[in-house]
């Protein structure tokens, strides 16, 4: 501790005299924010009715809900333009209610969700009229494959920031652990101590952060953006100076593969979602319902957030902040770890230079966008995951007009623009997330 | 000061009495964390491990380590060999290569120093972009969305327009300019108005950018026939940045996108220091609630900020595109967005320091190019270097326990990105 007394507090450190700035959040609904509402459901409507109704195919599109795996059910034939103009005159009649009465900002969120339903599946029936069909199963599968490790990242987001460190450094992290995992489970020729790599690497790197966040105070955002240029030009390096030359030697891991559990797995629909995936997969499972649970019902949980809001307070009631910090930084580094492992060694079994590519960023937005809840940021890595598979599945079906999938692609970019615009409410940060604790 | 100092070794201070007071200052000075000794401090450091990377991946050292034991010798002989060569090619293909003294040539004997000049356009001007919203309060993330909208704007005024020669590469420049900033203006009106934090705006604006250009260079009309590559058509001679008239050989690729990345670098370090409004930004970057009180717009600086923070990445976006490039790609930003990032960082918040942060850089990469052709070893090093060097600067404190320095009150920076509340 003799060397803390020395280095800081720094000339230039922010004085935490008052850390927490008190913001009063209104929960009650401005009328401009409930006519905003109001008339972006009329449009959404309009468009559904307008656009989707009159240039579908009369033909009836066919929805295959089977996964790979899991019991069968039969195919759902819709026709495709009544259901435009039924989902979408719903949308709008809900529009138009909001504009005149409003709903309560509780109904407000499942009308909401509702309508975005509605507007997807409109949007499916609208591509599927064109004669092909769709594969709704698939598409969910997808979705929920390519959300995972998004969810993790995002996971590894909020153990950091729920205790006051911003962590930009997913992607980082998460690029690391990526080759961690190839490289070492190839050398090691078993994936679990692949996987264990990538644990390490991942954690090794979220101790970067939380050392230099920590103990050298510097600017977390900075931080994280330099770790992540750090960990693309490490592991570009390496892959070029090792393993591009050793393909065999040391990047062909192999992946892991589906595993179906035994009587979940035959539940229709779901069954072959949820429970005919990878193992990784199924650690997410596990380590979302335990941060869930922890973060409010657990000591280590109110520790945690108690940190993350108002570090003095609980520095007073003797909580070690900076080992709390120290503690939550570097088990958020071992879930990007995971995260990691997933993209090699959990999908395509091998190596290739920035294989993240913005992935960890998208977590950290998916965080943003679910508030910095557990549940909240599942949801948003959900809906990620949803708008990618989109483009893959669309791409192979004819839609009435062809959908460019680059623009396609922006979407779930320009939602989370939207939603911290405050569109979907104000999002507020942990208070402390990002100060740096000095004791003083 | 001509008494010793508390955090300076008890051997280094035998120094003889008479000029004991100048030469202790100047000593004390190496031994302080003076900004610029924990500049070279950092860089010193970061070359080192560097160095431990080329060792790892270079073949011959890594076998020779095979038999460490019955010859120790070998790794080190072979080690040194790989660092020294790596970093001599590092050298030669970023400053001046000794052999092509020689052969009396003016384009080889300057032609390492102008791919220098050439990669340090684009990172000096989308450096001065960053540091600007540094000094706003702002952290912009999105230099490579700015570029890229600026790549199309000027792209396509270059290669679809035909206007007289001077009056052309204005129109086209300015187009990019304009590109730039309304991607930038966004972000900051968005700041302005809802509080949305610019990190993720400009982040999520980046992959925006990039679905726009891979969406553009699909299109019949802004795609070059026969529409199989993913590239513009060709940017009209009239243009595209004139080489500069060294009269030595047509060679070099050194354009005059270097003069504009000099005025850049000249009006932001005028608007900074010397212009109302830079003053307006630095106080509500300094402090919001004083800048407030003393009846500023924050959100009118954010917006204005934006724009200029803007226009600036834009022009390296043009600087690419009209310059080097001669034509409109995806990777019309060449990665610089985030290299502009650790440039502006290394520059500490000056304009002046970005520009030679990002003289710098450039060497590195155009010294990387060589490393790559003459001893294979990975150009990604560079990236690291970078990195690391910033990663030690932002942390005076690592710097001051290994190299032991003293603490004074220099050092800190000039830059400070908020949390997602401020």
């Amino acid at each position: 501790m003799s060397d803390m007394d020395v280095l800081s507090p720094e000339p230039d450190a922010p004085i935490p005299e008052e850390v927490v700035q008190h913001k009063v959040i209104e929960a009650r609904v401005s009328r401009g924010r409930q006519i905003g509402t109001g008339v972006a459901l009329v449009l959404i409507g309009l468009i559904t009715v307008l656009v989707l109704g009159r240039s579908a195919h009369s033909a009836t599109s066919i929805f295959d809900f089977n996964a790979s795996g899991g019991g069968s059910v039969p195919k759902l034939h819709l026709p495709a333009q009544t259901a435009c103009l039924v989902l979408g005159l719903l949308i709008v009649l809900a529009g138009i209610y909001q504009l005149i009465r409003g709903f309560s900002p509780r109904a407000m969120k499942w009308i909401g969700s509702v309508a975005a339903l509605f507007f997807v599946l409109s949007f499916l029936a609208w591509a599927g009229s064109g004669g092909s069909t769709v594969q709704v199963g698939s598409l969910l599968y997808q979705s929920l494959f390519l959300a995972t490790p998004l969810i993790l990242g995002a996971m590894s987001g909020l153990l950091c920031e729920r205790s006051g460190v911003i962590n930009v450094a997913i992607e980082g992290e998460m690029l690391a652990a990526a080759f961690a995992g190839a490289f070492v489970g190839t050398i090691a020729g078993n994936l679990w101590i692949g996987v264990l790599g990538a644990i390490i690497v991942g954690g090794l790197m979220g101790a970067m952060l939380a050392v230099f966040s920590i103990k050298f105070l510097v600017n977390q955002v900075v931080l994280g953006v330099v770790l992540n240029v750090f960990a693309l030009g490490l592991t570009g390096f390496l892959f070029d100076g090792l393993m591009a030359n050793n393909q065999n030697t040391m990047n062909d891991p192999g992946f892991f593969g589906p595993i179906s559990i035994p009587v979940l797995s035959d539940i229709p629909v779901i069954g072959g979602l949820l429970f005919n995936q990878n193992i990784i997969v199924y650690a997410m499972y596990l380590i979302v319902i335990v941060i869930d649970v922890a973060l409010v019902r657990t000591r280590w949980g109110l520790r945690t957030r108690a940190v993350g809001e108002h570090p003095k307070a609980a520095d007073t009631v003797g909580i070690n902040v900076l080992r709390l910090r120290y503690h939550n930084v570097i088990m958020g580094g071992c879930v990007a770890g995971l995260a990691g492992a997933f993209v090699t060694i959990g999908s395509v079994g091998s190596f290739t230079k920035n294989i993240t590519s913005g992935n960890g960023f998208i977590a950290l937005a998916a965080l943003i966008f679910g508030r910095w809840t557990p549940r909240g940021a599942v949801g948003a890595a959900l809906l990620f995951g949803f708008a990618t598979a989109l483009q893959t599945v669309l791409s192979l079906l004819q839609t009435p007009v062809p959908i460019n999938s680059n623009l396609l692609g922006t979407l779930p970019y320009l939602a989370t623009i939207f939603a911290v615009a405050g569109l979907v409410g104000r999002v507020r940060a942990p208070a402390a997330d990002g100060e740096p604790y000095v004791k003083g | 000061m001509n008494t010793p100092t508390k955090g300076v070794p008890e051997g280094e201070q035998q120094v003889p009495q008479e000029n004991a007071a100048a030469k202790s200052t100047l000593w004390e000075l190496f031994r302080s964390d003076h900004p610029a000794v924990v500049t070279v401090l950092s860089i010193f450091a970061a070359l080192v491990v560097g160095a431990v990377l080329i060792v790892i991946s270079d073949q011959p050292t890594r076998d020779a380590a095979k038999y460490f034991f019955s010859a120790p010798g070998d790794t080190f002989s072979f080690g040194w060999k790989a660092i020294s060569q790596a970093y001599a090619a590092l050298f030669q293909g970023a400053i001046l290569d000794p052999s092509a003294l020689s052969s009396g040539s003016a384009s080889k004997i300057l032609g390492p120093l102008s791919e220098t000049l050439v990669a340090a356009t684009p990172l000096i001007l989308a450096g001065l972009s960053v540091t600007l919203a540094f000094r706003v309060g702002l952290f912009n993330i999105g230099a490579q969305g700015q570029m890229l909208i600026a790549a199309i704007f000027s792209g396509y005024i270059g290669f679809a327009w035909h206007l007289p020669v001077v009056i052309h590469l204005l129109i086209a420049v300015i187009g990019g300019i304009v590109g730039g900033a309304l991607w930038g203006g966004i972000a900051g009106w968005l700041k302005a108005k809802t509080g949305a934090h610019e990190v993720i705006t400009t982040i999520m604006l980046n992959y925006v950018a990039i679905g726009i250009i891979n969406y553009l260079l699909g299109v019949h009309g802004f795609q070059a026939k026969p529409y199989q590559n993913a590239i513009s058509p060709p940017i009209d001679g009239n243009a595209r940045f004139w080489l500069l008239p060294f009269g030595l050989g047509n060679n070099l690729r050194v354009n005059a996108s270097f003069i504009v990345a000099i005025l850049a670098t000249f009006f932001v370090w005028w608007l900074l220091t010397r212009s109302t409004i830079g003053f307006r930004f630095r106080a509500v970057g300094a402090n919001q609630n004083a800048a407030k009180t003393a009846g500023m717009s924050i959100s009118r600086a954010y917006i204005t900020a934006m724009l200029i923070v803007g226009a600036l990445a834009g022009l390296a976006g043009a600087a690419q595109v009209l310059g080097p490039n001669g034509a409109v790609t995806a990777d019309a930003d060449a990665g610089m967005g985030f290299d502009a990032i650790t440039v502006a960082l290394l520059g500490r918040g000056s304009a002046v320091g970005t520009f030679w942060a990002g003289l710098l850089f450039g060497a590195l990469r155009a010294g990387g190019v060589q490393m790559l052709a003459s001893t294979s070893t990975p150009q990604d090093l560079v990236q690291i270097i970078q990195s690391l060097i910033v990663l030690f600067i932002a942390a005076p404190g690592l710097v001051r326990l290994v190299f032991r320095l003293r603490q004074t009150d220099h050092g800190g920076m000039a830059v400070e990105a908020k949390g997602w509340n401020g």
